[in-house]
């Protein structure tokens, strides 16, 4: 067996008046790897008042958005091995940025109401829609490669400090990668209203292009180089 | 969309395309001053003031001086909207800031424009 020793932010609003970090150790087997939310779980068996969100434990559902050891990612499916300087002490807290219900939930209103801005609906306006479905190409489907895949973890867009500053302007990562997942759809004729729309000194052009968003994306996903586009487009269109 | 008027473009692409250009203008106008600083034998009263006497000088000066306007409008502008939440103290901040930029934009031309050589 071996010792684990394992910090985890700790607030509760009715009880403290301030959040606190609070010292667990944990025995485990030794040489044996487990993922964080197992390890979560263990916590919680020995600590029942630690609260945390997981939900499908695979990686599908975006619920158990965490920050470990400074860096965003999914609980479920990262193993303790991947966390950096994790063999010394392993640091839980909640997505940075985002307002604290409990312990490691956040409240994920802004990022919602920043996804619900960007229309992620397709817009047709065909007067005359086909009988059964609107086909696409192999070509125009393989361009949504790589944008339909996001979760809406909030992993990105915790990570972003333009978030943090603005998150009632800014669109975020994952807002805006989901913005271009439709920008570029071939079924979608909305596309100069959705630009109309994103075409403001925040919602797109606050992005700097640090790419802590393609560093924590736990899909593998890359927002920053959909914001590039989208900023493209805009240019494209201004010019 | 969000609407915001205290920045200098009109929109979120016209303001990325004044900060390139403008960037491109004060880059040009750094490489062209280090040069002549770097390749003159002596830097003299005599020197500078032939240098911004040419006209094409004074014009490119004021270019300069036009772009670092718009730049830093733009620029304190974002940075303002992202480290300063208080919407009365990042108003004055910028107030402070704009009038300052055009103080040196109407200096600079006052300055720059009577330089006659020796």
């Amino acid at each position: 067996m071996q010792k684990l020793n394992v910090s985890v932010y700790r607030y509760n609003p009715d009880v403290d008046n301030a959040p606190y970090m609070k010292d667990y150790t944990i025995e485990v087997e030794k040489n044996r790897d487990m993922m964080v939310l197992d390890l979560l779980l263990l916590l919680k068996e020995q600590d029942p008042t630690l609260a945390f969100r997981r939900s499908c434990r695979e990686g599908v559902c975006g619920s158990d958005g965490l920050n470990m050891n400074g860096k965003n990612g999914l609980a479920c499916i990262t193993p303790l091995s991947a966390l950096k300087g994790g063999d010394k002490k392993i640091v839980i807290r909640p997505l940075p940025g985002m307002p604290v219900i409990r312990d490691l939930i956040v409240d994920l209103s802004q990022f919602y109401a920043q996804y619900e801005k960007i229309k992620p609906y397709l817009i047709n306006d065909d007067k005359t829609p086909p009988a059964r479905e609107r086909l696409q190409s192999i070509e125009e489907r393989a361009k949504l490669d790589g944008l339909y895949e996001c979760i809406l973890c909030a992993c990105c867009s915790s990570s972003c400090p333009s978030f943090w500053w603005n998150p009632d302007k800014f669109i975020g990562p994952a807002g805006l990668l989901n913005a271009y997942r439709f920008l570029i759809d071939s079924r979608d004729t909305a596309t100069e209203e959705r630009l109309n729309d994103l075409d403001d000194a925040f919602s797109v052009f606050r992005c700097h292009g640090i790419m802590n968003c393609v560093n924590v994306c736990p899909k593998g996903l890359n927002p920053t180089k959909a914001i590039g586009n989208i900023k493209s487009m805009l240019l494209k269109r201004a010019i | 969309m969000v609407s915001s008027a205290s920045t200098f473009g009109r929109s979120g692409s016209h303001d990325f395309i004044l900060l390139r250009a403008t960037a491109i203008i004060m880059a040009l106008y750094t490489i062209f001053m280090v040069s002549f600083f770097v390749s003159a034998d002596a830097v003299t009263y005599a020197s500078l003031t032939n240098l911004f006497a040419h006209l094409g000088m004074k014009i490119f000066t004021m270019l300069a001086l036009t772009a670092i306007l718009i730049h830093g409008w733009i620029g304190i502008f974002q940075v303002l909207t992202d480290y300063v939440k208080k919407v009365g103290l990042r108003a004055f901040l910028q107030f402070v800031v704009c009038v300052a930029l055009i103080v040196y934009w109407l200096v600079g031309l006052l300055v720059v424009w009577p330089v006659e050589g020796v």
